[in-house]
């Protein structure tokens, strides 16, 4: 059994995935708490296309592509802030159009690109198995910023959360909060993209923290609940993958979902 | 029990207010006067800008014309606490009583500081004077109504607000709740707060208010309920809109 869990540790690169699936499990889901309970799960997935002209660009210039990922989330997340303010659309609908330009652009910056060779399927469905000791520092630089930002505004966040005009009243700082939050979300992703890729982050970024909200009821429990969750899926998907010879992001995937498909059938919450 | 000390001495006053909501003029030439320690009741039916009034007095909102003033009154520093209608407020989000009312204290802690012994004695002294402290751990959404809004005056009072803006305060709230509510603002005005409660539906407790302001997109009268509610002014409240839309229906028809 002990063998189970130690012997792929042996490898310098399960051990870096191994730590990059801790992060992941960690940090999408504490963010992810905010995204379920105020209705992100779009824009989640918009801000995971979007980066990808950030992610090329990186490529093409040569500096990690994580890192060149993260202006490209901030400004989409502005953008869609922007755009909804101007035209008075809901927000949905400019998340609508920036999410499928961006990820348009990126597309052609990809093929117009001739320097660089970057499979596709990497980067839609995340590579976590040739992670590199940059993309971990990354990683772990970016978990300080957000673990640091959540403790910090915690207080603004839950006001901002649950009554978004109230909160408004009492200062410009809600506002502020509001795109603190949607930087923090951009941030996740990155970690998240280099784990399960483009379209396989939602995974970790919803459902954790949606079977929190299932189990437990305060939103501080929740956050440790689906913190405690992703972390599970993670690593189980991570080992099940090493095991079985399959893809590390749908195996995680599909863990987290199975936790998922389990705690609903056995607990319902009271629609609000 | 009695909560932080807080400035006794707001005055709020508007003159000639207009503001335009959707492309629309939504008041007129609104002016009156509250002085410190006034419950006052701010009554109209839908869409006679009612919100809008509350949204520019907390600054939401532009105003087009006119001045809208409080007297020592700092706004940023969470003086003036707006409890909004239940459509804008989030109840999916999982937060108990306590939770909210410690959101009161935001403003007074800053950017990253944690709440402290002192902030959490002020929450539990504030749930403890609006009767919900036995329901301190209940969910916001395991909460009736009125005890919701009563968490929402709790959350006015750690917040040391001297101004308090109830939006829509009695829907979804039951008449027995609603004299609850009624209550609970009576005391938080004997301590020299402004609150300001708008309500479409007029309810027998209009008496209970110290000034009632009718309100129909311009002030159709202002002053104790006993003076206010009179057939000309009820007429203009609600007769007057009635009669506003017949028109309206019959300019279409001849188009």
């Amino acid at each position: 059994m002990i063998e189970f869990f130690v012997a792929p540790l042996e490898y310098g690169f399960m051990v870096r995935a191994l730590i990059g699936s801790v992060l992941v499990g960690v940090m999408c889901p504490l963010v992810g708490a905010y995204v379920v309970t105020r209705n992100l799960a779009f824009m989640g997935d918009a801000l995971a296309h979007a980066v990808l002209p950030g992610m090329v660009l990186g490529f093409i210039v040569g500096i990690n592509p994580a890192i060149a990922a993260v202006p490209t989330g901030v400004a989409v997340a502005v953008l869609v802030r922007i755009v909804s303010r101007r035209a008075g659309f809901s927000t949905d609908t400019s998340i609508g159009i920036l999410f499928a330009a961006m990820f348009a652009l990126g597309l052609a910056m990809l093929s117009l690109s001739t320097t660089i060779r970057v499979d596709m399927e990497d980067l839609l469905l995340g590579q976590l198995l040739a992670i590199s000791p940059t993309d971990i520092y990354v990683s772990l630089g970016i978990t300080v910023m957000v673990i640091l930002g959540l403790f910090a505004l915690h207080h603004w966040l839950l006001f901002a959360s649950f009554d978004p005009v109230g909160s408004q009243v009492v200062g410009a700082r809600a506002n502020i909060v509001d795109y603190v939050l949607l930087v923090m979300l951009a941030l996740v992703i990155v970690i998240g993209i280099q784990a399960a890729g483009v379209i396989l982050v939602m995974a970790m970024l919803v459902t954790p923290a949606a079977t929190a909200y299932l189990l437990v009821r305060r939103f501080v429990s929740m956050m440790m609940a689906a913190a405690a969750i992703g972390t599970a899926a993670a690593v189980t998907g991570l080992y099940i993958s090493y095991h079985f010879n399959l893809p590390p992001g749908p195996a995680m995937t599909l863990v987290a979902s199975g936790i998922f498909a389990l705690a609903i059938s056995f607990k319902r919450r009271v629609p609000a | 029990m009695n909560p932080a000390p807080y400035p006794h001495a707001a005055r709020m006053s508007l003159r000639d207010v207009s503001v335009e909501f959707d492309g629309q003029m939504a008041l007129r030439n609104v002016s009156f006067d509250v002085d410190a320690g006034t419950l006052m009741g701010v009554v109209g039916p839908n869409g006679a800008g009612k919100s809008t009034l509350f949204n520019a007095i907390a600054g939401l909102l532009p105003v087009r014309r006119g001045k809208v003033t409080l007297h020592r009154v700092d706004r940023k520093g969470g003086a003036l606490a707006y409890v909004p209608q239940r459509e804008s407020v989030n109840w999916r989000f999982p937060v108990t009583a306590m939770d909210v009312v410690m959101m009161g204290r935001c403003c007074r802690l800053g950017w990253c500081r944690r709440p402290g012994k002192r902030d959490r004695e002020l929450v539990d002294a504030c749930l403890y004077r609006v009767g919900l402290w036995d329901h301190r751990s209940a969910l916001m959404t395991e909460l009736s109504g009125g005890q919701r809004q009563r968490v929402f005056v709790a959350r006015a009072l750690t917040q040391e607000a001297s101004v308090l803006l109830l939006d829509e305060a009695f829907s979804g709230v039951d008449a027995g709740a609603q004299e609850g509510l009624v209550e609970v603002l009576q005391t938080v005005r004997n301590e020299g707060r402004i609150v300001l409660l708008a309500t479409h539906d007029l309810t027998n407790l209009a008496g209970r208010f110290d000034q009632v302001l009718c309100l129909n997109r311009h002030v159709c009268a202002c002053g104790p309920p006993d003076e206010v509610f009179t057939s000309e002014v009820m007429e203009q409240l609600y007769g007057a809109h009635g009669v506003r839309l017949t028109i309206d229906g019959e300019g279409g028809k001849r188009r």
